[in-house]
């Protein structure tokens, strides 16, 4: 039986990819860890660019989206960093339940 | 000389004071002599010009009605009236030519004297300023072509009396007078407004012509003749007021509190004839009915003023009554119908009462210089009992004085014996056609009375010896400014100025000037016809003159047997009669009666009035306060449990709410996520089968 990938298969990894970066994200309590999950939803979404492109007569649309995707990871992940290291300077900690003033 | 060339330097005339006045009243402080002179050049200007136009007037226009009309407002048509025109405009005929000279030069002359007289006043260039409009609201009335200006002139004429009454307003006595003048002034007026009033209802103009246009086409007011009769004795109520007629004459006694040249000008030549003026004007539109009330107002008048002139010992007082006794004669003169009489004796009676006048505030300026030297405050400059031998010391003043005394007697040789018999014939004329004998009758008596009143003041004030020897030696002729003036109205108080027969004035240039206008009212309700009167007038002429001359040859020769041989013994007279003497001194009790009746029944009306307003418009004004505020409690009850309840409630339910839902928010963003994801697992498994 020949390994056939279809683009089921590239859904699947890209759906685990995706559970397991929510995961983190609402689970960690370090700010980084949840950017750090963010980056995994990014990349999961990066997956379903390509294979749809692939599989779908998309052409390059999809990997053009991939490319502005990892762009804005990195814009993202620069600005969040930023906002990281301002809370732990105002709060002297990053975990996120201990930042709460917004709550009365 | 044109028509329009008259007209306009009639206008100049006219506003020539209001320069004057314009003049004075902002930069006469500041001018040199505080400018006086330029009161005294401007009114010269004018009387030059007066003067010319008489001339012309009489020479090349002699019939002719010279007039100028112009709309001043036009309001178009008005609801409920119709056609709605404002017209103003000048005219002149032979009177009014006449009246132009003798207000600017009687001005003039007033204006020379003052430059002594009121020497060293304290308000001296605002004294002038007055004389200024004194003068040019005068020369208004004098040639208005209509009702309306002479309406607005005639309260100028008013106002501007009242300010020089009140020149020394630091004197209670003087600031009263010019009130009492005012407010008297004011009730004669209102009914010349309503006289007004009428004819504007009827014949929507004031024109002269308009209005006698109009009576003459057979148009009535209110279609009634009785109207017409009723707007002409409202009219004649303004003359009542200006001219001090019965019962409002009392102001002009009072009047005499101003300036003595004041009294000349205004109180004695000019503004009080305005008066006789009006009657003289309206007089096409006067039925019998109302020429004959005019009649008696002015008999009555000349009597209770001769009575009371009697009796008085301040000289401008008798001069007072004796000016109101005039006025009344010339009013009697015009109601009589004898038209030229009546407006001769205006102007004949202007030169020498104004000289009589001038001669008093000479006499009074030297006893007050006198008294003033001798540091004697209580003696009265005024009274003529502390008088008497003045002639010796002011001659000038003395013989133009004895002049203007038998000028208003009516001695032959003067203006006054052609005016007064003129007007005594026009009164038996009157008696004879209609039967109103009483009229002649008083008309004489006043005549005597006159004569005696006059030569009373003559020989106390001015024969005889003088009360007090040291005083005697300050007392000085006044100055040559003072005496002028009383020179050249002397002068112009004999008759050849009005007639060259010294007997009657019928054939002289005046009575041919001004003769009696034909008059509009229909035939029924019209006085006699003028050539009727004038056939009556010329046969009762032999008659008057020979009375009078009786009369006023008896009450000189009384005057002289009382007050100069002394046969009679006056206060001897007086002490028997005292309760008449009594009641002319105090001038019939006329201030007392209006005291009563008029100022306390106002007063009593105001009471009145106040304990109205106290009691009923406040009572129902508090009512309405106190049901407000119980409204305001029960608005502000409901303000504070159902609106409020309702807003409370609501904030009530929005808070638990609020409490309710804020479980929620806990502020941790991951389980805001939770959440969101929960809400996307919910949302795929509603819509999954679709």
């Amino acid at each position: 039986m020949a390994l056939h990938v279809t683009l089921q298969h590239f859904l699947i990894v890209s759906a685990i990819l995706f559970s397991l970066g929510l995961f983190a994200v609402v689970t960690r309590r370090n700010a980084i860890m949840v950017l750090m999950g963010i980056e995994l939803i990014l990349n999961s979404a990066n997956i379903n660019f390509l294979a749809f492109s692939r599989y779908n007569a998309l052409q390059i649309d999809g990997q053009m989206a991939a490319i502005f995707v990892i762009i804005l990871a990195a814009a993202e992940a620069a600005v969040g960093l930023a906002i990281v290291l301002n809370i732990f300077k105002n709060f002297n900690t990053v975990n996120v339940d201990e930042i709460s003033s917004m709550k009365q | 000389m044109t028509q329009t060339l008259l007209l306009e330097l009639s206008v100049a005339v006219l506003f020539l004071p209001l320069v004057s006045f314009l003049i004075l009243i902002f930069f006469g402080k500041k001018l040199p002599r505080q400018g006086d002179f330029v009161g005294l050049a401007f009114l010269g200007v004018s009387l030059a010009l007066s003067v010319a136009i008489l001339y012309a007037k009489i020479s090349f226009f002699h019939e002719e009605l010279l007039n100028y009309t112009f709309t001043w407002i036009d309001l178009g048509n008005v609801a409920l009236f119709g056609s709605m025109k404002f017209d103003l405009g000048v005219m002149i005929d032979n009177l009014t030519a006449v009246m132009l000279v003798v207000v600017t030069l009687i001005s003039f002359l007033v204006h020379l004297f003052s430059t002594k007289y009121m020497a060293g006043d304290i308000r001296y260039s605002r004294y002038y300023a007055y004389l200024g409009i004194f003068s040019f609201s005068m020369l208004g009335i004098v040639i208005a072509n209509n009702f309306l200006s002479m309406y607005i002139f005639w309260e100028l004429v008013g106002l501007s009396s009242y300010l020089l009454i009140g020149h020394w307003y630091e004197k209670k006595s003087a600031s009263d007078a010019s009130k009492k003048a005012f407010v008297t002034n004011r009730v004669g007026d209102f009914g010349f407004f309503i006289g007004i009033m009428i004819l504007w209802a009827n014949y929507h103009t004031l024109t002269y012509e308009g209005v006698y246009g109009a009576i003459a086409g057979g148009l009535m007011p209110f279609q009634s003749s009785w109207w017409m009769t009723a707007a002409g004795i409202l009219i004649f109520c303004g003359a009542v007021g200006k001219s001090a007629q019965f019962p409002l004459h009392v102001w002009l006694p009072d009047a005499m509190e101003g300036p003595t040249p004041v009294s000349a000008l205004i109180h004695a030549a000019t503004m009080v004839a305005a008066g006789v003026y009006l009657i003289a004007r309206t007089f096409p539109m006067l039925t019998a009915d109302a020429l004959m009330v005019i009649a008696y107002v002015g008999a009555i008048t000349a009597f209770i003023s001769a009575t009371i002139a009697i009796a008085q010992n301040d000289i401008k007082k008798v001069l007072a009554y004796s000016t109101v006794s005039q006025l009344g004669y010339m009013v009697m003169g015009l109601g009589v119908g004898a038209f030229s009489a009546g407006t001769m004796h205006l102007v004949t009676h202007a030169a020498f009462k104004a000289g009589l006048f001038l001669g008093s505030g000479s006499v009074i300026h030297a006893m007050h210089n006198a008294l003033h030297h001798m540091h004697d405050h209580h003696t009265d400059a005024q009274d003529i009992r502390n008088m008497g031998g003045l002639r010796k010391k002011m001659p000038f003043t003395f013989w133009t004085f004895v002049i203007f005394t038998i000028a208003i007697s009516g001695v032959p040789l003067t203006s006054g014996f052609l005016s007064k018999d003129a007007i005594l014939a026009g009164t038996i004329a009157y008696g004879q056609l209609t039967g109103h004998m009483l009229i002649p009758i008083i008309g004489f008596l006043v005549a005597g009375l006159t004569a005696f009143y006059m030569f009373r003041i003559v020989i106390l004030a001015f024969m005889g010896e003088h009360k007090d020897e040291k005083r005697f030696e300050h007392v000085h002729e006044s100055p040559l400014a003072m005496t002028l003036p009383l020179m050249l109205l002397a002068v112009l108080s004999f008759f050849a100025f009005y007639s060259l027969n010294p007997f009657t004035a019928a054939g002289g240039w005046f009575f041919h000037a001004i003769e009696r206008p034909e008059t509009v009212v229909p035939a029924v309700m019209a006085a006699t016809s003028t050539e009727v009167f004038e056939e009556a007038e010329h046969h009762a002429h032999m008659t008057a003159m020979i009375l009078s001359l009786i009369v006023a040859g008896l009450g000189i020769l009384i005057a002289f047997t009382t007050y100069y041989w002394k046969k009679i013994n006056a206060d001897a007279i007086a002490a028997k009669l005292a309760p008449l003497h009594l009641f002319l001194l105090n001038k019939w009790y006329f201030d007392e009666l209006y005291e009563a009746v008029a100022v306390n029944g106002t007063k009593g009306l105001a009471r009145v009035l106040a304990w109205f307003d106290s009691k009923v418009i406040d009572g129902i004004v508090n009512a309405a306060g106190s049901i407000t505020k119980i409204g305001a409690i029960v608005s502000g009850k409901f303000d504070s449990i159902v609106v409020d309840g309702f807003v409370n409630l609501t904030a009530t339910v929005a808070g638990g709410f609020g409490l309710v839902l804020r479980k929620v928010q806990t502020g941790r963003v991951q389980s805001y996520i939770v959440f969101a994801i929960l809400g996307i697992v919910v949302l795929f498994f509603v819509y999954r089968a679709v």
